[in-house]
Protein backbone atom coordinates (compact mmCIF):
# COMPACT_ATOMS: atom_id res chain seq x y z
CA UNK A 1 0.00 0.00 0.00
CA UNK A 2 0.94 3.77 -1.05
CA UNK A 3 1.15 6.95 0.85
CA UNK A 4 -0.71 9.51 -0.96
CA UNK A 5 1.29 12.08 -0.46
CA UNK A 6 4.53 10.47 -1.49
CA UNK A 7 3.35 9.09 -4.54
CA UNK A 8 2.34 12.71 -5.59
CA UNK A 9 5.81 13.75 -4.78
CA UNK A 10 7.01 11.36 -7.36
CA UNK A 11 4.76 11.92 -9.93
CA UNK A 12 5.85 15.77 -9.56
CA UNK A 13 9.17 15.14 -10.77
CA UNK A 14 7.20 13.73 -13.93
CA UNK A 15 3.99 15.87 -14.70
CA UNK A 16 6.07 17.84 -17.17
CA UNK A 17 3.66 20.99 -18.21
CA UNK A 18 0.19 18.69 -17.38
CA UNK A 19 -2.41 19.86 -16.34
CA UNK A 20 -3.06 18.64 -13.05
CA UNK A 21 -6.63 17.86 -11.89
CA UNK A 22 -5.73 16.50 -8.39
CA UNK A 23 -9.66 15.70 -7.13
CA UNK A 24 -9.43 14.34 -3.00
CA UNK A 25 -5.55 13.78 -3.04
CA UNK A 26 -6.32 17.77 -3.36
CA UNK A 27 -4.72 18.53 0.42
CA UNK A 28 -1.37 16.64 -0.39
CA UNK A 29 -1.13 18.24 -3.99
CA UNK A 30 -1.49 21.58 -3.02
CA UNK A 31 1.47 22.24 -0.86
CA UNK A 32 3.46 19.56 -3.29
CA UNK A 33 2.73 21.73 -7.12
CA UNK A 34 4.91 24.32 -7.90
CA UNK A 35 2.94 24.94 -11.24
CA UNK A 36 0.08 25.94 -9.28
CA UNK A 37 -1.20 27.84 -12.37
CA UNK A 38 -1.91 24.68 -14.14
CA UNK A 39 -3.40 22.94 -11.47
CA UNK A 40 -7.42 22.67 -10.35
CA UNK A 41 -8.08 21.63 -7.29
CA UNK A 42 -11.46 21.66 -7.07
CA UNK A 43 -12.41 20.14 -4.36
CA UNK A 44 -15.27 18.01 -3.96
CA UNK A 45 -18.15 19.92 -5.90
CA UNK A 46 -20.28 17.25 -6.10
CA UNK A 47 -18.95 13.69 -5.54
CA UNK A 48 -18.72 11.41 -8.71
CA UNK A 49 -17.93 13.92 -11.00
CA UNK A 50 -13.93 14.64 -11.67
CA UNK A 51 -14.10 12.04 -14.12
CA UNK A 52 -16.29 14.25 -16.44
CA UNK A 53 -14.31 17.30 -15.45
CA UNK A 54 -11.04 15.96 -16.06
CA UNK A 55 -12.86 14.52 -19.62
CA UNK A 56 -13.93 17.83 -20.42
CA UNK A 57 -10.57 19.71 -19.60
CA UNK A 58 -8.86 17.22 -21.84
CA UNK A 59 -11.22 17.44 -24.66
CA UNK A 60 -11.32 20.93 -24.72
CA UNK A 61 -7.24 21.09 -24.66
CA UNK A 62 -6.39 18.10 -26.33
CA UNK A 63 -2.78 19.15 -27.43
CA UNK A 64 -2.33 19.54 -23.35
CA UNK A 65 -1.50 16.61 -20.97
CA UNK A 66 -4.25 16.42 -17.73
CA UNK A 67 -3.66 14.07 -15.42
CA UNK A 68 -6.49 13.24 -12.24
CA UNK A 69 -6.11 11.81 -9.72
CA UNK A 70 -9.52 10.12 -8.74
CA UNK A 71 -11.02 8.11 -6.09
CA UNK A 72 -12.59 4.77 -5.84
CA UNK A 73 -15.52 6.47 -4.32
CA UNK A 74 -15.66 8.52 -7.03
CA UNK A 75 -15.41 6.04 -9.30
CA UNK A 76 -18.25 3.74 -7.91
CA UNK A 77 -20.56 6.85 -8.09
CA UNK A 78 -19.75 7.21 -11.56
CA UNK A 79 -18.88 4.03 -13.16
CA UNK A 80 -20.55 4.73 -16.32
CA UNK A 81 -18.18 7.72 -17.02
CA UNK A 82 -15.32 5.45 -17.56
CA UNK A 83 -17.46 4.23 -20.82
CA UNK A 84 -18.02 7.67 -21.94
CA UNK A 85 -14.26 8.36 -21.38
CA UNK A 86 -13.46 5.07 -23.33
CA UNK A 87 -15.87 6.59 -26.38
CA UNK A 88 -14.35 9.91 -26.29
CA UNK A 89 -10.85 8.42 -25.81
CA UNK A 90 -8.61 11.56 -25.41
CA UNK A 91 -5.06 10.66 -25.99
CA UNK A 92 -4.26 13.71 -23.58
CA UNK A 93 -6.37 12.09 -20.52
CA UNK A 94 -4.59 10.10 -17.50
CA UNK A 95 -6.70 8.69 -15.12
CA UNK A 96 -5.36 7.74 -11.80
CA UNK A 97 -7.17 6.49 -8.81
CA UNK A 98 -6.77 6.91 -5.26
CA UNK A 99 -7.79 3.85 -3.78
CA UNK A 100 -8.23 3.88 0.06
CA UNK A 101 -10.87 1.25 -0.29
CA UNK A 102 -13.17 3.82 2.36
CA UNK A 103 -15.10 6.96 2.68
CA UNK A 104 -12.12 8.73 4.12
CA UNK A 105 -14.01 12.06 5.02
CA UNK A 106 -17.23 10.40 6.39
CA UNK A 107 -15.38 8.54 8.92
CA UNK A 108 -13.88 5.47 7.01
CA UNK A 109 -16.74 3.70 6.14
CA UNK A 110 -15.73 0.97 3.84
CA UNK A 111 -16.65 1.45 0.41
CA UNK A 112 -19.21 -1.47 -0.73
CA UNK A 113 -17.26 -4.17 -1.24
CA UNK A 114 -14.00 -2.56 -0.54
CA UNK A 115 -11.50 -5.62 -1.02
CA UNK A 116 -12.78 -7.46 -3.45
CA UNK A 117 -12.93 -5.30 -6.76
CA UNK A 118 -10.75 -4.92 -10.07
CA UNK A 119 -11.19 -1.20 -10.66
CA UNK A 120 -8.41 -1.48 -13.78
CA UNK A 121 -10.61 -4.78 -14.56
CA UNK A 122 -13.59 -2.59 -14.95
CA UNK A 123 -12.12 0.52 -16.82
CA UNK A 124 -10.17 -2.25 -19.65
CA UNK A 125 -13.64 -3.40 -19.94
CA UNK A 126 -15.53 -0.15 -20.21
CA UNK A 127 -13.01 0.43 -23.50
CA UNK A 128 -9.58 1.56 -21.73
CA UNK A 129 -6.94 0.48 -23.66
CA UNK A 130 -4.66 0.30 -20.95
CA UNK A 131 -5.45 -0.40 -17.60
CA UNK A 132 -3.07 -0.59 -14.41
CA UNK A 133 -3.06 -1.46 -10.58
CA UNK A 134 -0.89 -0.57 -8.45
CA UNK A 135 -0.30 -1.57 -4.39
CA UNK A 136 3.38 -0.80 -3.75
CA UNK A 137 5.63 2.82 -4.48
CA UNK A 138 8.74 1.06 -5.87
CA UNK A 139 6.41 -0.45 -8.97
CA UNK A 140 4.86 2.53 -9.16
CA UNK A 141 7.62 4.61 -9.46
CA UNK A 142 9.47 2.16 -12.21
CA UNK A 143 6.49 2.30 -14.64
CA UNK A 144 5.07 5.89 -14.35
CA UNK A 145 7.37 7.55 -16.94
CA UNK A 146 6.06 4.70 -19.25
CA UNK A 147 2.45 5.36 -18.22
CA UNK A 148 2.88 9.07 -19.11
CA UNK A 149 5.20 8.71 -22.26
CA UNK A 150 2.34 6.70 -23.72
CA UNK A 151 -0.82 7.69 -25.02
CA UNK A 152 -4.29 7.67 -22.70
CA UNK A 153 -6.52 7.52 -22.39
CA UNK A 154 -5.50 5.12 -19.89
CA UNK A 155 -6.45 4.43 -16.19
CA UNK A 156 -4.08 3.73 -13.22
CA UNK A 157 -5.58 2.26 -9.71
CA UNK A 158 -3.42 2.93 -6.82
CA UNK A 159 -4.18 1.21 -3.62
CA UNK A 160 -2.93 3.75 -0.89
CA UNK A 161 -3.52 4.04 3.16
CA UNK A 162 -7.14 5.99 4.20
CA UNK A 163 -6.50 8.99 5.87
CA UNK A 164 -9.72 8.98 7.57
CA UNK A 165 -11.15 12.64 8.55
CA UNK A 166 -13.28 11.95 11.90
CA UNK A 167 -13.53 15.86 12.86
CA UNK A 168 -16.49 17.92 11.82
CA UNK A 169 -15.95 18.97 8.07
CA UNK A 170 -16.53 23.09 9.73
CA UNK A 171 -13.09 22.24 11.92
CA UNK A 172 -11.34 20.98 9.48
CA UNK A 173 -8.05 23.03 8.55
CA UNK A 174 -8.74 24.35 5.19
CA UNK A 175 -6.06 22.96 2.36
CA UNK A 176 -7.56 25.33 -0.55
CA UNK A 177 -5.89 28.63 -1.17
CA UNK A 178 -7.77 30.02 -3.88
CA UNK A 179 -11.20 29.61 -5.05
CA UNK A 180 -12.87 27.21 -7.92
CA UNK A 181 -13.37 30.31 -10.38
CA UNK A 182 -9.18 31.43 -9.40
CA UNK A 183 -8.19 27.81 -10.40
CA UNK A 184 -10.19 28.01 -13.75
CA UNK A 185 -9.16 31.27 -14.14
CA UNK A 186 -5.63 30.97 -13.19
CA UNK A 187 -5.37 27.85 -15.86
CA UNK A 188 -7.13 29.88 -18.67
CA UNK A 189 -4.46 32.67 -18.36
CA UNK A 190 -1.44 30.28 -18.39
CA UNK A 191 -2.92 28.59 -21.39
CA UNK A 192 -4.12 31.56 -23.04
CA UNK A 193 -7.74 30.57 -23.09
CA UNK A 194 -9.94 32.74 -23.79
CA UNK A 195 -12.72 32.88 -20.85
CA UNK B 1 -48.53 29.95 -27.91
CA UNK B 2 -47.80 30.41 -31.43
CA UNK B 3 -49.86 30.02 -34.31
CA UNK B 4 -51.01 26.73 -36.00
CA UNK B 5 -48.54 27.03 -39.14
CA UNK B 6 -45.99 26.65 -36.62
CA UNK B 7 -47.46 24.83 -34.28
CA UNK B 8 -44.02 22.08 -33.96
CA UNK B 9 -40.42 23.21 -33.04
CA UNK B 10 -38.01 22.03 -35.97
CA UNK B 11 -35.00 20.87 -35.02
CA UNK B 12 -32.88 22.39 -37.88
CA UNK B 13 -33.97 25.71 -36.02
CA UNK B 14 -32.50 24.85 -32.99
CA UNK B 15 -29.75 23.33 -34.92
CA UNK B 16 -29.43 26.54 -36.11
CA UNK B 17 -29.63 28.52 -32.83
CA UNK B 18 -26.93 26.29 -31.33
CA UNK B 19 -24.67 27.28 -34.24
CA UNK B 20 -25.77 30.69 -34.21
CA UNK B 21 -24.92 30.67 -30.22
CA UNK B 22 -21.17 28.88 -30.75
CA UNK B 23 -22.05 25.91 -29.59
CA UNK B 24 -19.22 23.42 -29.71
CA UNK B 25 -19.73 19.92 -27.93
CA UNK B 26 -23.19 18.68 -26.89
CA UNK B 27 -22.97 16.45 -24.15
CA UNK B 28 -26.29 14.43 -24.20
CA UNK B 29 -27.92 11.72 -22.88
CA UNK B 30 -31.06 10.59 -25.55
CA UNK B 31 -34.94 11.15 -24.68
CA UNK B 32 -37.92 11.09 -26.67
CA UNK B 33 -37.84 14.69 -27.43
CA UNK B 34 -34.69 14.98 -29.70
CA UNK B 35 -34.01 11.71 -31.97
CA UNK B 36 -34.37 13.65 -34.98
CA UNK B 37 -32.03 16.86 -33.68
CA UNK B 38 -29.44 13.67 -32.63
CA UNK B 39 -29.27 13.42 -36.57
CA UNK B 40 -28.81 16.71 -37.30
CA UNK B 41 -26.24 17.36 -35.07
CA UNK B 42 -24.22 13.90 -35.64
CA UNK B 43 -23.88 15.17 -39.46
CA UNK B 44 -22.29 18.39 -38.60
CA UNK B 45 -18.99 18.11 -38.29
CA UNK B 46 -18.28 21.22 -36.19
CA UNK B 47 -20.12 19.79 -33.44
CA UNK B 48 -18.82 17.25 -30.79
CA UNK B 49 -21.22 14.65 -29.25
CA UNK B 50 -20.14 13.57 -26.03
CA UNK B 51 -22.83 10.93 -25.05
CA UNK B 52 -23.44 10.09 -21.30
CA UNK B 53 -24.95 7.17 -19.33
CA UNK B 54 -26.63 9.30 -16.98
CA UNK B 55 -27.32 12.68 -16.82
CA UNK B 56 -25.60 14.05 -14.23
CA UNK B 57 -22.26 12.99 -15.51
CA UNK B 58 -23.41 16.00 -17.98
CA UNK B 59 -22.60 18.98 -15.65
CA UNK B 60 -19.19 18.03 -14.68
CA UNK B 61 -18.33 17.38 -18.52
CA UNK B 62 -19.93 20.19 -19.60
CA UNK B 63 -17.72 21.91 -16.38
CA UNK B 64 -14.80 20.99 -17.81
CA UNK B 65 -15.09 21.30 -21.33
CA UNK B 66 -15.94 25.40 -20.55
CA UNK B 67 -13.21 25.16 -18.08
CA UNK B 68 -10.83 24.48 -21.09
CA UNK B 69 -12.64 26.96 -23.62
CA UNK B 70 -15.36 25.05 -25.49
CA UNK B 71 -19.05 26.13 -25.52
CA UNK B 72 -20.59 23.02 -24.37
CA UNK B 73 -24.36 22.59 -24.14
CA UNK B 74 -26.63 19.96 -22.62
CA UNK B 75 -29.03 18.14 -23.86
CA UNK B 76 -31.48 15.57 -21.44
CA UNK B 77 -34.85 14.86 -20.21
CA UNK B 78 -36.79 16.88 -17.19
CA UNK B 79 -36.44 13.14 -15.64
CA UNK B 80 -32.21 13.64 -16.28
CA UNK B 81 -32.32 16.75 -14.98
CA UNK B 82 -34.08 15.76 -11.60
CA UNK B 83 -31.34 13.29 -11.30
CA UNK B 84 -28.82 15.51 -11.68
CA UNK B 85 -29.53 18.14 -9.04
CA UNK B 86 -26.37 17.43 -6.96
CA UNK B 87 -24.23 18.07 -10.39
CA UNK B 88 -26.12 20.88 -11.66
CA UNK B 89 -25.53 22.47 -7.62
CA UNK B 90 -21.65 21.59 -7.34
CA UNK B 91 -20.42 21.52 -10.68
CA UNK B 92 -22.48 23.58 -12.75
CA UNK B 93 -23.69 26.52 -10.01
CA UNK B 94 -20.45 25.85 -7.77
CA UNK B 95 -18.15 26.71 -10.73
CA UNK B 96 -20.33 29.52 -12.08
CA UNK B 97 -20.75 27.43 -15.40
CA UNK B 98 -22.41 29.68 -17.99
CA UNK B 99 -24.12 26.76 -20.24
CA UNK B 100 -27.45 26.41 -21.48
CA UNK B 101 -29.37 23.09 -20.62
CA UNK B 102 -32.05 22.01 -23.10
CA UNK B 103 -34.11 20.21 -21.12
CA UNK B 104 -37.15 17.34 -23.13
CA UNK B 105 -40.46 18.47 -21.01
CA UNK B 106 -41.51 15.00 -20.92
CA UNK B 107 -45.04 14.99 -20.00
CA UNK B 108 -46.12 18.48 -20.55
CA UNK B 109 -49.46 19.36 -21.47
CA UNK B 110 -49.96 23.24 -21.42
CA UNK B 111 -53.21 23.50 -19.37
CA UNK B 112 -51.49 22.24 -16.22
CA UNK B 113 -53.33 18.86 -15.77
CA UNK B 114 -50.56 16.21 -15.40
CA UNK B 115 -50.71 12.59 -15.94
CA UNK B 116 -47.18 12.71 -15.59
CA UNK B 117 -45.04 13.20 -12.34
CA UNK B 118 -42.14 14.10 -14.33
CA UNK B 119 -44.09 17.02 -15.72
CA UNK B 120 -45.40 18.27 -12.03
CA UNK B 121 -42.06 18.51 -10.02
CA UNK B 122 -39.63 19.95 -13.61
CA UNK B 123 -40.82 23.47 -12.99
CA UNK B 124 -40.82 23.62 -9.02
CA UNK B 125 -37.21 22.00 -9.22
CA UNK B 126 -35.71 24.59 -11.52
CA UNK B 127 -37.19 26.99 -9.03
CA UNK B 128 -36.06 25.37 -6.18
CA UNK B 129 -32.23 25.80 -7.55
CA UNK B 130 -33.37 29.45 -8.38
CA UNK B 131 -32.18 29.15 -11.69
CA UNK B 132 -33.75 31.08 -15.14
CA UNK B 133 -35.57 29.25 -17.58
CA UNK B 134 -37.74 29.73 -20.59
CA UNK B 135 -39.86 27.56 -22.19
CA UNK B 136 -40.24 26.64 -25.92
CA UNK B 137 -43.12 24.85 -27.71
CA UNK B 138 -42.57 25.64 -31.27
CA UNK B 139 -40.39 27.65 -34.06
CA UNK B 140 -42.11 31.17 -32.94
CA UNK B 141 -40.14 30.39 -29.63
CA UNK B 142 -36.75 30.07 -30.43
CA UNK B 143 -35.40 33.27 -29.79
CA UNK B 144 -35.68 32.34 -26.60
CA UNK B 145 -32.97 30.02 -27.03
CA UNK B 146 -30.79 32.45 -27.98
CA UNK B 147 -32.27 34.56 -25.30
CA UNK B 148 -31.08 31.82 -23.02
CA UNK B 149 -27.31 31.66 -24.04
CA UNK B 150 -27.05 35.14 -23.62
CA UNK B 151 -28.45 35.16 -20.10
CA UNK B 152 -25.83 32.67 -19.04
CA UNK B 153 -23.05 34.34 -20.51
CA UNK B 154 -23.91 37.38 -18.62
CA UNK B 155 -25.01 35.90 -15.54
CA UNK B 156 -22.55 32.91 -15.46
CA UNK B 157 -25.19 30.41 -14.33
CA UNK B 158 -26.97 27.46 -15.75
CA UNK B 159 -30.08 28.61 -17.80
CA UNK B 160 -32.77 25.91 -18.91
CA UNK B 161 -34.49 25.86 -21.94
CA UNK B 162 -37.59 23.34 -21.39
CA UNK B 163 -38.54 21.63 -24.78
CA UNK B 164 -42.40 21.27 -24.26
CA UNK B 165 -42.60 19.39 -27.96
CA UNK B 166 -42.81 15.95 -27.31
CA UNK B 167 -43.38 13.90 -30.22
CA UNK B 168 -43.32 16.56 -32.57
CA UNK B 169 -40.59 18.04 -34.38
CA UNK B 170 -37.53 16.59 -32.80
CA UNK B 171 -38.89 13.29 -34.05
CA UNK B 172 -39.61 12.42 -38.01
Amino acid sequence: MMHTAELLEFFKKHRGDAVVIPGRGGRHWVPISDKPSLDLPMGDPAMGGHAGFGLGVALAQPKRKVVLFDSEGDVLMSLGMLVTIAEQAPKNFYHFMLDNACYATTGGQPVPNAENVDYAAIARGAGYGRAHAFTEIEDFKRELPAILDKPGPVFVALRVYPEVQNEPIGKRRPWQTRTKQETIDDMRRELQIKA
Amino acid sequence: MSDASSNVLSPDIVHREMKQNGVTDVVWLPDSETNWLYLLMKADPDLRLVGVSREGHACSIAAGLSAGGRKPIILIQNTGMMESGDSIRGWLMGLDIPVVLMVGYRGYTRHGVNKDTAATYTERFINAFGLQYYLVESDADAPRISIAFKEADRTKRPVVILVADEFHGFNR
